[in-house]
C-alpha cells in the first residue's frame, strides 16, 4: 500500500510517498533531507498531535474562557475525542498553568491542563 | 513625570523588551498596554508551536506570553494596563489616557515602540459585493472563538493562506463549524507547511491556491460568496466564477505594522515594510525612539520577536545610561535581486558588536543562496533548499566584515549552480 | 390619535419631525429598521451643495440653496459636524469653458452667493494638489461638507426633546383614508393620525400610490464609493467636482467632516431596492477616476468601499406637498441629490404646510438645542480628565482607530434613539468606522452592548438589520 504525505519539517514541503506492507514501511520517497524519512515513519505509523482548545471559567477577575491543551502529543485519531471530552466542563476561578481540567482524555493516557491563568 | 523608558505596548515584544533594559540596569522603566492584561496577541494565540527557540520547548501562546510577564513581574517592572497612548512627540513627550490615571503625560528619555500590527479589513481589498455581518479578519474571529467562547460563524470560508488562517481553520472545525475551503490569491501558501498538514489535511479542508473571492452576497448576513481563478496578473479568471453558499467569510490577507504613533513622533516609515527605518541598534531616525517587533515588521515567530525586542531594550538602556558613543559614518543595506527588505537597514561603521540583519525575500526559490557583497566583493553566502517569503531569514553580521571596507552592503539571492 | 405620523427616519423624515416639533400636537416618527437613517442618508457624498446644479425654479434648487443657508445655524444648535469648506468644479484643458460659464450663471439665478471661476494660479493656491491640466474651475465657497449620520440622528434627537414619538422597527404596510384622517397598519399594529408625512425614500412611491391616484415611480440609482484612511484626509480641501462632459459627470472627491476622503458615486439605475452591492464594474470606475483632478490619491490607503440608492425620480423634480386627491398626506418624495442639503429647508416648509392645514400653534417651550455626546477629541486635556473623574469609562479606549471610549460608546447605547446595533454604535461615535474596520474593536463593542442588555444572549446583537447577528452559538455546541 502507498500512502502519500506533506513533509511539515521545512518550507520545502516535499511530496513524500510511503510504501507500507502489514504496518510495516517499506520504503519512502520523494523526500529531499534525512527529516523527511523519519516524518514520514512516524505519521504513517503512529501520527500524532497536540490539542489545544478553551474551556468557560467562573469567576475569573481577567477572563471568561481557559486555554488548554493536551499535556502531551495525542493519537491523531482521538483529536476529536479530546475536544468531546472538554464539552460541557467549566472551571473555577484560580485556575494556574499546568492545572489539570481533564484526566486521561478520552483515554488517550493523557491529561488536559490549563495553558492560561484565571 | 519623567520616565527612562517609556515601553509602548505589553505584548510580547515590549514585555521582552522592558526585561532586557531591565538587566541592563535601568530601573526607571513603565510599559504602558492598552488591554486589560499584558501579553498581547499571544494570549488569543491558544495554539502551541511557540517557544522553540526561546525556550527550547514548545509552548502555547498563553503559556508563552506568561513567561515573560513573569519574568517582568520578578524584577518589578511597571505596567499600566487600560492605558491608550494618544500622542508621542518627537520630544519623546508621551501623552496617554487610563480609566484610572486620567489623561497624563511621560517625559521620556527614551521610547520604544512596541505596539504590534493589524490586520488588512475587507475594505482594504475592495472585494465588491453587500456589507452583512459574518465577514471577520481572522484575528478577531480568533478573539470571538478563543477569549470569548462564541461561534462567529458555522459555514465558513477563509480567504488567505497565512498562519492565521490556517490556525482558524482548524479552530472553527474543532469547535463545530465546518471550513469549506480556504483560498489563496497566490501559487503558493505564506503559512507554514505544518499548518497546512495540521490545520488543513487533518480535516480534508481543500486549499485552493490561485483563488479569490470576487464577491461577498447576502443582505443581512452572508448567505454566500463568488470564488474565482486567478491567472498569473493575480486578476479573476473569467468563467472560472463559482458561488459558494456560507454564512461566514475569514480574511487572513496581511499584517500592517500600527505606526500612526510612530509618525506623530516624526518616525521615518519603510514603504516596504510599513514599520520605522532603523539602524541596527533599533533605532528610529528619532534619537532615543527605539521599535521592535511587529510594529517594526511583521514576524511569523514571536521568538525572533523576542529576540530582536531584546536588542532595542539593551539599546534604549544603553542611550539612557549615556554609554552610547556619538555615531558616526554608517553603510546602507541594499535589497539586490529577490530581497524584499532588511532590517535594519543601515550599519555604523564603528559598531563592535554582532549585527542580526532579518529579512524577507519576494517569491519563492529553490535551490538558491542568500549572498551578501561589500560592492563587488562577496563576503558571505548562505545556501538553502528554499526560500519564501513567508518564512523571515536571518543573516548575522560580523564586525570583521565590514571593517576596513568601503561602500555599502548588498544581499542578494542567487540560484545555486 | 396622532396629529401627525411622519413615515420614514431619513434625513428628511427627521427634519420635518423635528420642525414640525415646534408645533403643539402629537406626532410619531415611523422607522421599519433597527436605526434612523439606514437608507439613503447613510451612503451618500455627505454634501452641503452651494445650489448651482439644480435648474433655475426647481424646488431642488430652491431647497437647496435655503438648506445650505440653514445647516450652519442648525449644525450649532444641533451639535452636529458642518464644515463649509467650499466646492471647485474643475476644467481640464479642451474642455467647454462655456459649460462652467453655464454653472456660473445658473448658480447666480437661483441665488447661490460667492460664485466666481478662478484660474490657474489662483486654483493651485487653494488646493496644492489639482491636477496639472486643469485650467480653471468654479468656485463655490458656501458649499460644505456634514456628517449625514449625526446630522440625521441630531434631528430626530431634537425631535424627541421636544416630544415626537421615534417608534424603530415599525413598517407601515396599508394606508386607508378615514373620516379623521388616516389609518396605517403596520408591522406592529394599527395607528390613526390626523396627517401623513411620506418620507419613505426609495418607498416613497409606494406609498403616495396607495392614497393617491397620480402614480409616481421612484428608481433606485445607485452610487459607488471608496473611503480612504485619514492619511489620505489632507489631499483634498475642497470638494472636487469634474466639469460634467459628453463623457459623463464624473466622479467628486471631498475631504469629510471626520478627516478621511471619499470618491464616487457612480450612478446606475437597478430594478431592487435593497441591493446596496459594490460591483467591479462600479468600483472600476471611480478607481480609474480617482487621479483625474487630484494627484497623489493612494489606493492602498483605501479602508471601506460602499454603496448607496438615490431615491430617483423619473422627472428630476422633488414632491413636495399633498396630492390633490390626497389632502392631509404630504409627500417628500424623489428626494435625490441634493437631498441631504435641502433637508433643512425641506423639513421647514413640510412642517409649515402641515401646520397650516391642521391649524396647529407654535409651542412655548420649544427646545431649540441638542448636546452631542461629548468627544474627549475636542477637549482641553483639563475637560478631558474633568470628565474622566466623573465617569472613568471616558478614560477607556475601545476603538483605537477613531480613539472612542467606552464612555462614548455607554452614551450612544442609552441615547434618546438608543444605539442598538454596531452599526448603529458606529454612526452616532465612530467606533469601527477607521482604518481597521472594526477588527479590534467589535468584540468590544459586542461585550458592551451584552452587558447593558444582559437579558439578551450575545447571538442577538446585530451588525444592522434584523438577522445580521454576529454571534451564531457558542463553542462546541454543534458537537455531537
Amino acid at each position: 500500500m502507498k500512502q502519500e504525505l506533506t513533509c511539515i519539517n521545512c518550507p520545502m514541503g516535499c511530496a513524500l510517498t510511503v510504501e507500507i506492507e502489514n504496518g510495516e514501511v517499506l520504503s519512502v520517497t520523494g523526500n529531499t533531507c534525512p527529516r523527511g524519512d523519519i516524518y514520514a515513519r512516524k505519521e504513517v505509523t503512529a501520527p500524532t498531535r497536540i490539542v489545544t482548545s478553551s474551556v468557560p471559567v467562573k469567576g475569573s477577575p481577567y477572563t471568561r474562557m481557559v486555554s488548554v491543551k493536551t499535556e502531551k502529543d495525542i493519537p491523531k485519531g482521538k483529536i476529536f475525542d479530546c475536544i468531546e471530552a472538554l464539552k460541557g466542563v467549566e472551571l473555577n476561578s484560580p485556575v494556574h498553568i499546568g492545572d489539570v481540567v481533564v484526566t486521561d482524555a478520552a483515554g488517550t493516557g493523557v491529561n488536559i491542563i490549563a495553558t492560561k491563568e484565571a | 513625570m519623567k520616565k527612562e523608558i517609556v515601553i509602548i505596548g505589553g505584548g510580547p515584544a515590549g514585555l521582552a523588551a522592558a526585561v532586557s533594559a531591565y538587566d541592563a540596569g535601568v530601573r526607571d522603566i513603565l510599559i504602558l498596554e492598552r488591554d486589560e492584561t499584558a501579553g498581547g496577541i499571544l494570549n488569543q494565540c491558544i495554539h502551541n508551536g511557540f517557544g522553540l527557540h526561546t525556550f527550547k520547548e514548545e509552548l502555547t501562546g498563553p503559556e508563552y506570553a506568561a513567561r515573560y510577564l513573569k519574568m517582568a513581574q520578578e524584577r518589578e517592572i511597571e505596567i499600566s494596563l487600560n492605558t491608550m497612548v494618544l500622542d508621542i512627540s518627537p520630544e519623546k513627550t508621551v501623552t496617554a489616557v487610563s480609566p484610572e490615571r486620567g489623561l497624563f503625560t511621560l517625559e521620556a528619555e527614551a521610547v520604544i515602540l512596541a505596539m504590534g500590527c493589524r490586520e488588512r479589513p475587507r475594505g482594504a481589498l475592495a472585494i465588491p459585493g453587500s456589507r452583512p455581518a459574518g465577514v471577520y479578519t481572522a484575528g478577531s474571529a480568533q478573539r470571538l472563538v478563543n477569549i470569548e467562547g462564541v461561534l462567529p460563524g458555522r459555514e465558513v470560508v477563509i480567504l488567505g493562506s497565512g498562519d492565521i488562517g490556517l490556525i482558524m481553520a482548524r479552530r472553527m472545525t474543532l469547535e463545530g463549524a465546518h471550513v469549506k475551503c480556504v483560498a489563496e490569491l497566490m501559487p503558493y501558501s505564506g503559512g507554514l507547511k505544518r499548518n497546512i498538514v495540521q490545520c488543513l489535511d487533518d480535516f480534508n479542508i481543500p486549499l485552493l491556491l490561485s483563488h479569490t473571492v470576487t464577491a461577498i452576497h447576502g443582505k443581512e448576513r452572508v448567505e454566500g460568496i463568488t470564488l474565482a481563478e486567478v491567472g498569473p496578473d493575480r486578476m479573476p479568471v473569467k468563467g472560472t466564477e463559482e458561488y459558494i453558499p456560507c454564512d461566514t467569510l475569514l480574511l487572513s490577507v496581511g499584517l500592517l505594522p500600527e505606526n500612526e504613533l510612530s509618525k506623530s513622533a516624526g518616525v521615518a516609515l519603510s514603504p516596504v515594510t510599513g514599520g520605522p527605518v532603523v539602524d541596527e541598534t533599533l533605532e528610529t531616525n528619532i534619537e532615543g525612539v527605539y521599535a521592535c517587533g511587529n510594529v517594526l515588521h511583521v514576524h511569523d515567530l514571536v521568538d525572533n520577536v523576542s529576540a530582536e525586542a531584546a536588542k532595542a531594550g539593551l539599546s534604549a538602556a544603553a542611550y539612557v545610561q549615556g554609554k552610547k558613543t556619538e555615531k558616526g559614518d554608517s553603510f546602507r543595506i541594499n535589497c539586490g535581486r529577490g530581497v524584499r527588505y532588511t532590517v535594519p537597514s543601515t550599519v555604523y561603521r564603528d559598531e563592535k558588536e554582532n549585527v542580526t540583519i532579518r529579512l524577507r525575500v519576494d517569491n519563492v526559490y529553490k535551490n538558491a543562496s542568500l549572498n551578501v557583497y561589500f560592492g563587488e566583493e562577496k563576503i558571505s553566502g548562505c545556501k538553502k533548499n528554499i526560500f519564501t517569503p513567508g518564512e523571515m531569514e536571518t543573516l548575522i553580521l560580523l564586525p570583521k566584515q565590514w571593517q576596513g571596507r568601503e561602500g555599502d552592503l548588498t544581499i542578494a539571492l542567487e540560484d545555486n549552480a | 390619535m396622532f396629529d401627525a405620523v411622519i413615515i420614514g427616519g431619513g434625513i428628511s423624515g427627521s427634519a420635518v419631525a423635528r420642525e414640525l416639533s415646534r408645533y403643539q400636537g402629537h406626532f410619531a416618527l415611523l422607522e421599519k429598521e433597527n436605526d434612523i437613517g439606514e437608507g439613503t442618508t447613510k451612503a451618500n457624498s455627505a454634501i452641503i451643495h452651494a445650489g448651482f446644479d439644480a435648474a433655475e425654479g426647481t424646488l431642488m434648487a430652491k431647497m437647496n440653496v435655503r438648506g445650505n443657508l440653514l445647516t450652519e445655524k442648525l449644525a450649532k444648535d444641533l451639535s452636529f459636524p458642518f464644515k463649509r469648506i467650499g466646492a471647485l468644479v474643475v476644467c481640464h484643458e479642451g474642455d467647454d469653458r462655456e459649460g462652467l460659464q453655464k454653472l456660473l450663471d445658473r448658480g447666480i439665478a437661483n441665488g447661490v452667493e460667492g460664485l466666481r471661476i478662478v484660474e490657474r494660479e489662483e486654483l493651485k493656491e487653494l488646493e496644492p494638489n489639482i491636477a496639472d491640466d486643469v485650467v480653471c474651475a468654479l468656485y463655490a465657497p458656501t458649499s460644505g461638507i456634514v456628517c449625514p449620520f449625526l446630522m440625521n440622528i441630531a434631528l430626530a434627537e431634537n425631535a424627541v426633546a421636544n416630544g415626537v414619538e421615534v417608534h424603530l422597527q415599525e413598517k407601515v404596510e396599508k394606508i386607508e383614508k378615514t373620516a379623521e384622517g388616516y389609518r396605517l397598519t403596520t408591522s406592529k399594529g394599527v395607528i390613526e393620525t390626523r396627517a401623513v408625512i411620506n418620507a419613505a425614500g426609495l418607498y416613497a412611491d409606494t406609498l403616495h400610490n396607495m392614497v393617491s391616484e397620480h402614480k409616481e415611480e421612484i428608481i433606485a440609482r445607485r452610487g459607488e464609493y471608496y473611503l480612504f484612511d485619514k492619511d489620505m484626509g489632507s489631499q483634498a480641501r475642497h470638494t472636487i467636482f469634474s466639469l460634467p462632459t459628453k463623457m459623463g459627470k464624473g466622479i467628486l472627491i471631498t475631504p469629510t467632516v471626520h478627516g478621511n476622503l471619499i470618491a464616487g458615486p457612480t450612478a446606475e439605475d437597478i430594478p431592487d431596492k435593497e441591493d446596496t452591492e459594490t460591483t467591479p464594474e462600479g468600483l472600476g470606475k471611480v478607481r480609474k477616476d480617482l487621479s483625474r483632478n487630484i494627484t497623489g490619491i493612494n489606493t492602498r490607503s483605501i479602508i471601506t468601499t460602499f454603496a448607496g440608492l438615490r431615491a430617483h425620480r423619473p422627472q428630476h423634480e422633488f414632491l413636495l406637498g399633498e396630492p390633490e386627491d390626497a389632502p392631509f398626506f404630504f409627500d417628500c418624495l424623489g428626494i435625490e441629490s441634493p437631498g441631504l442639503s435641502a433637508a433643512p429647508a425641506v423639513g421647514e416648509y413640510i412642517a409649515s404646510l402641515v401646520a397650516e392645514k391642521l391649524q396647529l400653534t407654535k409651542k412655548e417651550d420649544f427646545i431649540e438645542t441638542r448636546e452631542a455626546i461629548p468627544d474627549p477629541k475636542e477637549m482641553t486635556p483639563e475637560e478631558y480628565n474633568e470628565l474622566i473623574r466623573r465617569e472613568p469609562a471616558y478614560g477607556n479606549i475601545i476603538c483605537r482607530c477613531e480613539r472612542v471610549s467606552e464612555g462614548e460608546i455607554l452614551a450612544a447605547i442609552h441615547s434618546p434613539i438608543p444605539a442598538l446595533t454596531t452599526d448603529a454604535v458606529k454612526r452616532r461615535v465612530r467606533a469601527g468606522m477607521g482604518r481597521c474596520q472594526s477588527g479590534f474593536c467589535l468584540p468590544k463593542v459586542l461585550e458592551i452592548l451584552h452587558r447593558e442588555f444582559p437579558e439578551k444572549p450575545l447571538s442577538d446583537f446585530c451588525k444592522s438589520g434584523q438577522g445580521s447577528a454576529y454571534i451564531l452559538g457558542t463553542v462546541k455546541e454543534e458537537l455531537a
